[in-house]
């Protein structure tokens, strides 16, 4: 009753899709593009399955076109039984055992220890609260929204909550693991290719789940150990006027109560740490890259950049003290 | 075996002789006349009134048509503001409501409920019979539907639909401001209530309600189906209901199941979610399954190859899909050995369901293949479903599942599963027995329209999805930055959605415009071989002329005059001499006639029964508590009225002709009787829910280092005992009230009952006083040691509502030493409630003192 074109055309259209994505696997957040250990791995993974699933599938839909347009005659009782058994039973027991096989072998290598750093991650609501544990050291270094990695070493995270089940995902460096109020989940990560990589809360938050996302660099373990010890220091003093008006501000307003930066009196813990935020390449959990202008906007009304944030609108604040306030804190490197 | 069996032998199986006579031409007017009134339906506004299931099931089809148009349009929303990156088309919250809506609606207002409409429309055509045992069940849960169904979509027009997702994971859904996810737990539990009532009616029907001769081995695969989903059903929605609970007593009492701070886990949730959610896929996709295992044995002229590895293999998904729930959980940090248990389980579910997909390309390739219009659907429903559930095979590998978990990859699996496990063959359904529905036929062109823009916007939608997930796009993102590589592919699945929308706008607009001047579909027209083609056209309402006596699989195809027969009043039940409406009931395995069984006809009973329950869940979610206290003793008032007036009346004669010579008795009571079953197969849900508390009472243990927390208040020990050994009397009592009634000492079974309520009383109050020091608010223990009583307390109290039922109907002569299938159903309900207290009692009052 339909001409017969129509299955090879939809065919066609499935190997130009499939080239399409060969095409377009890079991006900072891909998957298909890793940038460590584990995502490796797993797109390794993925590309074999993919290529027994395009197989498997036209076998299936090869086979029922065969029997309903070309070969409709009827046929063999016998033959049709077997077909039965060996589609049915023979072929995924021996195709999924072989792939269960390699698919739970490499299962306990994503929960390996880690070489000797932990970073502790909580997720908030719509941003990260970062602590950095060197090895021995018995208290953290506090950042936010931004994750740097030393390349080559196996890092833990240990992840957490405060309110809602959030998950911590960087596709480039690895699986993702879902973050729980009181518990603890664990996951391990080991970045080989320095760069910047993007990650994303994956677990539904509430109202701005989508703007929840976190910086990666990986740097080399020489960098990453200078990086560390600038990000243990405190907060640079204002350079200009115009930051020192800024900081004044900054007291004036009440920023300290919910934030922090060391070497100042501020010491809030419910908004993310800004003691070197102006070092960081995003604002507000990636929802912006940083910018005095992009400080500004947040300052004036989170809610329009980032709608339910728990931050409140400032929109009392001139222009010219916005531009005070933003140049002192991205000031803070 | 009936009485009757005991005493002569049945002319069963009926002789060819017997067959064979002819019926007068003046008697056989007589009995259609007859027949064609006890079975009229209403006219003008009483039309409503119906309860039989040609009826009611076409309502239902036509409403959970309607439920999923509104939810397509929900998600040509969705697609449009997500077509574009940083788009401000709707704000975030609206989004969230609307794929929240879009989710809930799709699953528990169309997938299951559509499965259930049709089922109720076929399966009596199916099984030769003239109706379901329990119309007015039937009209009970359609009216259920509809008010819960109108009630949770329209509250997104008032901007308070929930927004925390389809499983509504707690905290997050537990700390919602608004009445959203009570909207959502208390509407659709009222929903998932009356999906209940359909798979207890349904599994009856195919357990008792098939045509004589039809053992279970000559069933239609259909109806072997409708068995398997029926059962996941059952034990599927239950532990949904329990959780349910658990969450609106958090959300209403502050009891804190889920709050870590005090004790709670939000993972119990999760487990409870999944245990129903994953079955549940399968819930959605075993019915197109069967609606294949109907359309291919047509089309290629040839009985079904395998018929027993099919059904084998159908029984063995349903148990599978059971042991599978852990892999929506892959990344929640459960231990590597569960991971790799539930992986190997997920992919071991791909066996049997090989097994029927090539069952289906066997009986191709033995038949002779026609190609039609239903046979193009299922075409592309093959296409669709492989792609599907190969990626679904890549998912169940735990460490691969981290990288897509929660990413448009799922999206992309999950609609590529429903849409070619669900969609296409359902609507290979609607193409196939509209000429059973409507006795009319579709267009053939616009059918094709309809399936190439269906098929082509669905692949143009999805298949670009699993890229946008594997390049890092998560789900449920109301909007996104540029620059991520998403934009394309964003746009391009935004363009099919609109096509796939054009799509189903010719098939709807086929399927209900106006007809009046279309010719009658042929009675046969895809020339099938089982019974729903032996209806009536012009249409009738009795469902079958004479119910056939069946001895194949393909009645038509292999009893050549069993058509005729049938039309000619030749077989069971041809006529209605008390002007009742009436069908058969067999036994379960061989289905040897057992009963003339009397339907119950038209009635508003079961719109005002239903109305009332409704108030009884929409009235919490405004925290309106007396109104709905009130409307639930007005729904168990309706209920009681019903069931007094219509159910188990001592009938005028105990024994009748069912044709053929057969003489059939007209009242039964205990497993004879269809009333028994119901109440067997929802006390087993029942004991599920139950079940998946006293689960949560465990899982509390596992999850949790101290647990009862030191120092916690226990209930109260001598209450608790005196409470069992009270409920256990009462159970005793009630058994003995049966067997002093069937000895016909009537005084002393009325005695044994006045006495049982007592004891449920006392056990009750019991109960109450040994949990009333605690404070459930407090923390999770108390709470869960609170619901655990507050499940039994509630049981009982509707235990005593039975007994004292029995006593009423024992004073009145509606229930005498003959007639006792009342208190046959009661004793059973005290059994299974016997058997929960004590689980209650050991669990409250003894296993905090051992742990």
């Amino acid at each position: 009753m339909t001409d017969r074109g129509n299955l090879p055309r939809g065919r066609a259209a499935f190997w130009l899709v499939v080239s399409l994505a060969l095409a377009a696997c890079d991006g900072d957040q891909s998957a298909l593009d890793p940038a460590g250990e584990d995502a490796s791995v797993l797109a390794l993974l993925f590309w074999v399955m993919v290529a027994g699933a395009v197989v498997l599938f036209l076998m299936m839909n090869g086979l029922f076109f065969y029997f309903t347009r070309v070969k409709v005659r009827s046929q063999s009782r016998a033959v049709a039984r077997w077909l039965i058994v060996g589609g049915g039973i023979v072929l995924p027991v021996t195709v999924l055992g072989a792939l269960l096989t390699w698919g739970l072998t490499i299962l306990p290598d994503h929960r390996q220890a880690g070489d000797g750093l932990r970073i502790r991650v909580t997720g908030e609501q719509w941003w990260w609260r970062v602590e950095y544990w060197p090895e021995g050291s018995d208290t953290p270094i506090v950042s936010a929204n931004e994750l740097r990695f030393p390349a080559g070493r196996r890092t833990e995270l240990i992840l957490s909550s405060a309110h809602v089940i959030h998950s911590f995902w960087i596709p480039a460096l690895g699986g993702k693991m879902d973050m729980f109020p009181g518990r603890e989940t664990r996951l391990s990560l080991r970045p080989t290719e320095p760069g910047r990589y993007r990650g994303q809360c994956a677990e539904f938050c509430g109202t701005s789940h989508a703007w929840m996302a976190i910086e990666a660099q990986v740097m080399p373990p020489e960098a990453f150990a200078a990086w560390l010890g600038t990000e243990a220091r405190s907060a640079n003093l204002p350079a200009t006027a115009a930051a020192q008006a800024g900081m004044a501000l900054f007291n004036r307003e009440g920023c300290g109560a919910c934030h922090a930066i060391r070497g100042t009196p501020h010491v809030g813990r419910v908004g993310p740490d800004l003691t070197h935020v102006g070092g960081r390449a995003t604002l507000a959990a990636g929802r912006l890259p940083m910018s005095i202008e992009a400080l500004q906007a947040w300052i004036v009304q989170p809610d329009r950049l980032k709608p339910g944030a728990l931050m409140p609108a400032y929109p009392h604040l001139t222009r010219a003290e916005t531009l005070q306030l933003a140049t002192y804190l991205r000031g803070l490197e | 075996m009936t009485e009757h069996e005991n005493r002569s032998p049945l002319p069963f199986p009926p002789s060819e002789q017997a067959l064979a006579e002819p019926v007068p031409e003046d008697l056989r007017a007589a009995q259609v006349a007859r027949l064609r009134s006890a079975w009229a339906r209403p006219k003008g506004w009483r039309y409503w009134s119906s309860v039989n299931s040609s009826q009611v099931g076409k309502w239902y089809c036509l409403t959970a048509l309607f439920f999923m148009l509104c939810a397509g349009v929900m998600a040509l929303i969705i697609r449009l503001q997500l077509a574009v990156p940083e788009n401000d088309l709707i704000s975030a919250d609206r989004f969230n409501q609307l794929f929240t809506m879009h989710g809930s609606a799709m699953m528990f207002l169309f997938a299951v409920p559509m499965f259930e409409a049709i089922s109720l429309f076929l399966l009596p055509a199916l099984l030769g019979a003239r109706d379901m045992s329990f119309p007015r069940l039937s009209a009970f849960g359609y009216w259920c539907f509809l008010i819960g169904g109108v009630f949770v979509l329209s509250s997104i027009l008032f901007d308070v639909a929930p927004r925390a997702g389809w499983f509504m994971y707690p905290p997050l859904a537990t700390q919602d401001e608004g009445p959203g996810s009570d909207i959502w737990l208390l509407g659709l539990s009222f929903i998932e209530i009356a999906s209940l009532a359909a798979a207890v009616e349904l599994i009856v029907g195919v357990l008792k309600c098939r045509a004589p001769g039809m053992r279970v081995n000559l069933m239609p695969l259909y109806a072997w189906y409708v068995l398997v989903v029926g059962g996941m059903i059952l034990f599927a929605f239950p532990p949904l209901i329990a959780g349910d609970l658990l969450f609106e007593l958090e959300r209403s009492l502050d009891w804190p199941f889920f709050d870590p701070t005090r004790g709670g886990d939000p993972m119990l949730w999760q487990h409870l979610f999944w245990i129903f959610g994953h079955p549940e896929v399968y819930i959605v996709f075993l019915p197109s399954i069967a609606i294949t295992a109907m359309v291919i044995p047509t089309v290629a002229r040839r009985p079904i190859v395998g018929y027993s590895w099919i059904v084998l293999s159908a029984v063995g998904v349903g148990f599978l899909s059971f042991g599978l729930w852990v892999h929506h959980m892959f990344t929640t940090g459960l231990p590597s050995l569960s991971l790799g248990f539930f992986s190997a389980a997920s992919e071991a579910v791909v066996i049997p369901t090989g097994i029927q997909l090539f069952a289906f390309l066997a009986t191709l390739m033995v038949g002779r293949v026609t190609m039609s219009l239903p046979l193009l659907w299922i075409t592309g429903a093959l296409a669709v479903f492989t792609l599907g559930g190969l990626t679904g095979v890549m998912l169940a590998i735990a460490p691969f599942d981290f990288q897509v978990h929660d990413t448009y990859f799922i999206v992309a699996h999950l609609h590529y599963t429903l849409f070619g496990g669900m969609i296409f063959p359902v609507i290979a359904g609607v193409y196939y027995f509209f000429p059973f529905f409507r006795k009319r036929m579709l267009s053939p062109r616009l059918g094709r329209w309809a399936f190439w823009l269906i098929f082509s916007g669905f692949n143009l939608c999805f298949l670009p999805m699993h890229l946008t997930g594997l390049l890092g796009m998560p789900r449920r993102v109301y909007t996104y930055s540029s620059g991520l590589g998403w934009e394309a592919l964003n746009l391009t699945s935004t363009v099919g959605a609109f096509v796939i929308a054009a799509g189903f706008a010719v098939f709807v607009w086929d399927l209900l415009r106006p007809r009046r001047n279309q010719p009658d579909a042929p009675r046969n027209p895809w020339n099938a071989g089982t019974l729903e083609w032996a209806h009536d056209i012009p249409v009738e309402d009795w469902g079958v002329r004479s119910i056939p006596y069946v001895t194949s699989r393909y009645p038509l195809w292999q009893q050549p005059k069993l058509l005729q027969r049938m039309d000619q009043g030749r077989y069971y039940l041809p006529d209605s001499d008390e002007g009742a409406r009436e069908t058969l009931v067999t036994s379960v395995i061989d289905a040897k006639p057992v009963l003339i069984q009397r339907l119950t006809g038209p009635s508003w009973i079961p719109l005002v029964a239903a109305i009332f329950t409704g108030g009884c869940f929409i009235f919490p979610t405004f925290g309106l508590y007396w109104p709905a206290i009130l409307c639930g003793l007005l729904a168990g008032g309706a209920i009681l009225i019903w069931l007094w007036t219509a159910t188990a009346r001592p009938p005028r004669q105990a024994e009748k002709d069912a044709g053929l010579g057969l003489s059939l008795p007209t009242y039964a009571s205990g497993p004879d009787s269809v009333g028994w079953w119901a109440i067997w197969i929802t006390m087993l849900g029942d004991a599920t829910a139950f079940s998946s508390i006293l689960f949560g009472f465990f899982f509390y243990w596992t999850a949790q280092a101290q647990f009862p927390p030191p120092g916690a208040a226990h209930a109260d020990g001598v209450a608790v005992a005196v409470a069992a050994l009270a409920l256990i009397a009462s159970w005793a009592l009630v058994v003995l009230a049966r067997r002093t009634n069937r000895l016909q000492r009537v005084g002393r079974a009325r005695a044994a009952l006045i006495t049982s309520t007592l004891c449920a009383g006392t056990g009750a109050l019991a109960l109450a006083l040994a949990v009333w020091p605690l404070d459930p608010t407090a923390h999770v223990y108390p709470a869960i040691v609170c619901t655990i009583a507050l499940w039994i307390g509630v049981h009982t109290v509707l235990g005593m509502v039975m007994q004292l039922y029995c006593l009423a109907g024992s004073l009145t002569g509606k229930l005498t030493p003959h007639h006792d299938a009342d208190l046959g159903n009661v004793t059973l309900f005290w059994n299974f409630l016997a058997l929960s207290s004590l689980a209650a009692c050991a669990v409250i009052g003894i296993a905090p003192r051992l742990l």
